[in-house]
């Protein structure tokens, strides 16, 4: 009985916020669409009635808003339905989005552990690439995400890893940060004990600096990861909307498909949620090995 | 060759000053001056390499033929600069925040409604939200009321988020003190809670300053007026002419910065009394 009851206090708030979503998302589709449905109406000179347009508003082609089940509709047809293989295929372009991101993402996270490396061991390091560090990310990147693919193309390399660049640029930052807090997480006296032992640097980093760094490690992670998967989005863009769901928003835009606008958009905010969920897994995993109490 | 040479020398004088320079005690102006050194010495490799290599100016301008390109073309950076940046961010971005603190405070007081919208909106937070800038270009139309639009979706939520967390921050024991003077919400709202969580707006302001340029810029690509840094940027790409785009980039590197540099600043005013911000 009282599981039940904890178990509410959990999900329950969670669950009324999801449903009032829902429900504003409706009233806003009955809302955004009518005006289509009693322009239809009046050209066929029909007068419709409230429940008539309500109706209409529900199965428009290219409605201003889709509503919630027909975008899960199109995401059901465009997944399980279609062969994975195919060009229409939602998991199709997820792949191609999903390979980019996680390649980017790996080369961000090393960038970044070994430039927090270094951070922590140079002081001369720290003073002068961490300011760049933290201007780099007032940069807006993804603003310049174009001319990187472009020229990247000009000169051969194109696929996978200009998108994996932009990726990699975003999910770096995060990391180095995490990772130079958590390289210095450690407290004066565990140093000290170290020093005792006398430690040589690499010992130290090893046996203390490295494992202490870890819960800092993948706080960042989590960060890193949502942040790599919108630089692959809006990588894809400037290629001409050739694959990958950043291609299929555009695609979607440029059309009018509103419908396949959402699935696209829904489909990345799974993706983006399952990677940060399976970090969150590996997390537990390690710290409970590492001993380390959640 | 020379230039290259000339440039890996310069680079090594640089690192070694930098290196003398961190090892004495340091001060304000060796703090600025250490890393200013690094990015000057960044600049001479950058351009050292493009003359010494070769390399088109087609892919990689040099700093010099960005600096001439940015001279020459002021008058348009100004334009685009005002359209994407006073019009677009800057007004998304005081709609949004606005927005999400008033929520946060009317939600503060249902601890029902935080616990469902905090796991919410962080959540929604990590999403590529910037994905909704093609629909919110359908819906507000090219000019830069759709770029505040997508600026708006994008800061609420880290704001919202930032201002919830922060306004949980407060002691027990301050809540009770208040109480005990027996202080009503708007004095309780006023004199405790919102001082008590300004270090976490703050951090909630300062990350959307960046999220703000990025959805304005890249909303910008789905379409826009003749005008606009992100219009520039993909319309130079297309041309070809990499000088100019350059010369973009850096005023929204700029731009960037500046609006960064104020939130802190105004930060500094604000929370003089964190213990991150003491001397």
């Amino acid at each position: 009985m009282n599981k039940a009851k904890d178990l509410w206090h959990l999900i329950g708030p969670i669950l009324t916020i999801l449903i009032a979503i829902t429900a504003i998302w409706y009233v806003s589709a009955v809302w955004l669409n009518s005006a289509w449905a009693y322009d239809k109406a009046k050209r066929a000179n029909v007068t419709i009635s409230f429940s008539e347009m309500v109706s209409d508003t529900m199965i428009q082609q290219k409605p201003l808003l889709p509503s919630p089940h027909q975008v899960i509709k199109e995401i059901y047809k465009t997944t399980i339905l279609k062969k994975v293989t195919s060009k229409r295929s939602l998991v199709w372009h997820g792949w191609i989005t999903l390979s980019a991101t996680l390649l980017g993402f790996m080369f961000g996270t090393t960038l970044g552990i070994l430039l927090a490396v270094g951070i922590v061991f140079s002081k001369s390091m720290d003073m002068s690439v961490m300011p760049w560090v933290i201007t780099s990310q007032t940069i807006p990147i993804l603003a310049i995400a174009p001319m990187i693919i472009v020229v990247l193309n000009a000169v051969g390399v194109s696929g996978l890893l200009p998108k994996a660049i932009i990726s990699m640029y975003l999910s770096f930052f995060p990391v180095v940060v995490g990772m130079v807090k958590g390289l210095r997480a450690p407290d004066k006296m565990q140093l000290d004990q170290m020093h005792t032992w006398s430690a040589p640097k690499a010992t130290s980093f090893w046996k203390l600096r490295l494992p202490s760094s870890m819960p800092y490690l993948f706080a960042s992670l989590k960060i890193g990861v949502a942040a790599s998967l919108v630089g692959a989005i809006v990588g894809e863009l400037p290629t001409g909307a050739v694959a990958g769901l950043g291609a299929r928003l555009l695609a979607g835009s440029y059309y009018g498909q509103t419908i396949q606008i959402w699935s696209a958009l829904i489909c990345a905010a799974i993706l983006a949620a399952t990677l940060v969920a399976i970090i969150g897994i590996i997390e537990k995993i390690t710290l409970r090995k590492m001993g380390i109490q959640l | 060759m020379i230039w290259i040479i000339g440039a890996i020398f310069f680079w090594i004088i640089f690192w070694a000053i930098n290196i003398q320079l961190s090892k004495i005690e340091s001060n304000k102006f060796i703090k600025l001056l250490v890393p200013t050194l690094f990015g000057f010495s960044i600049l001479i490799l950058w351009e050292g390499f493009v003359r010494g290599f070769d390399v088109s100016p087609i892919l990689l301008p040099t700093p010099t033929a960005i600096a001439i390109r940015f001279s020459q073309s002021l008058n348009i950076l100004w334009v685009d600069f005002v359209q994407t940046f006073i019009k677009g961010a800057l007004s998304g971005y005081l709609i949004g925040c606005i927005a999400a603190f008033i929520t946060a405070v009317a939600v503060d007081k249902s601890s029902f409604l935080k616990r469902g919208l905090l796991p919410v909106g962080n959540f929604v937070a990590a999403l590529p939200i910037i994905g909704m800038a093609p629909i919110l270009v359908m819906w507000f139309g090219f000019d830069w009321h759709s770029k505040a639009a997508v600026v708006v979706v994008m800061v609420f939520f880290p704001m919202l988020v930032n201002t919830v967390a922060g306004l949980n921050a407060k002691d027990n024991i301050q809540h009770d003190l208040m109480k005990t003077y027996g202080a009503n919400y708007w004095q309780n709202l006023l004199k405790l809670s919102l001082p008590s969580a300004m270090p976490f707006i703050f951090n909630g302001l300062k990350i959307c300053t960046t999220l703000a340029l990025i959805g304005a810029i890249v909303a910008e690509f789905f379409g826009s007026p003749t005008r606009g840094m992100g219009f520039r940027i993909s319309t130079e790409v297309g041309r070809l002419s990499l000088d100019m785009v350059w010369a973009e980039i850096t005023v929204a590197a700029l731009a960037g910065s500046a609006f960064y540099g104020m939130m802190a600043l105004i930060e500094k005013g604000v929370t003089f009394w964190h213990p991150s911000q003491r001397k």
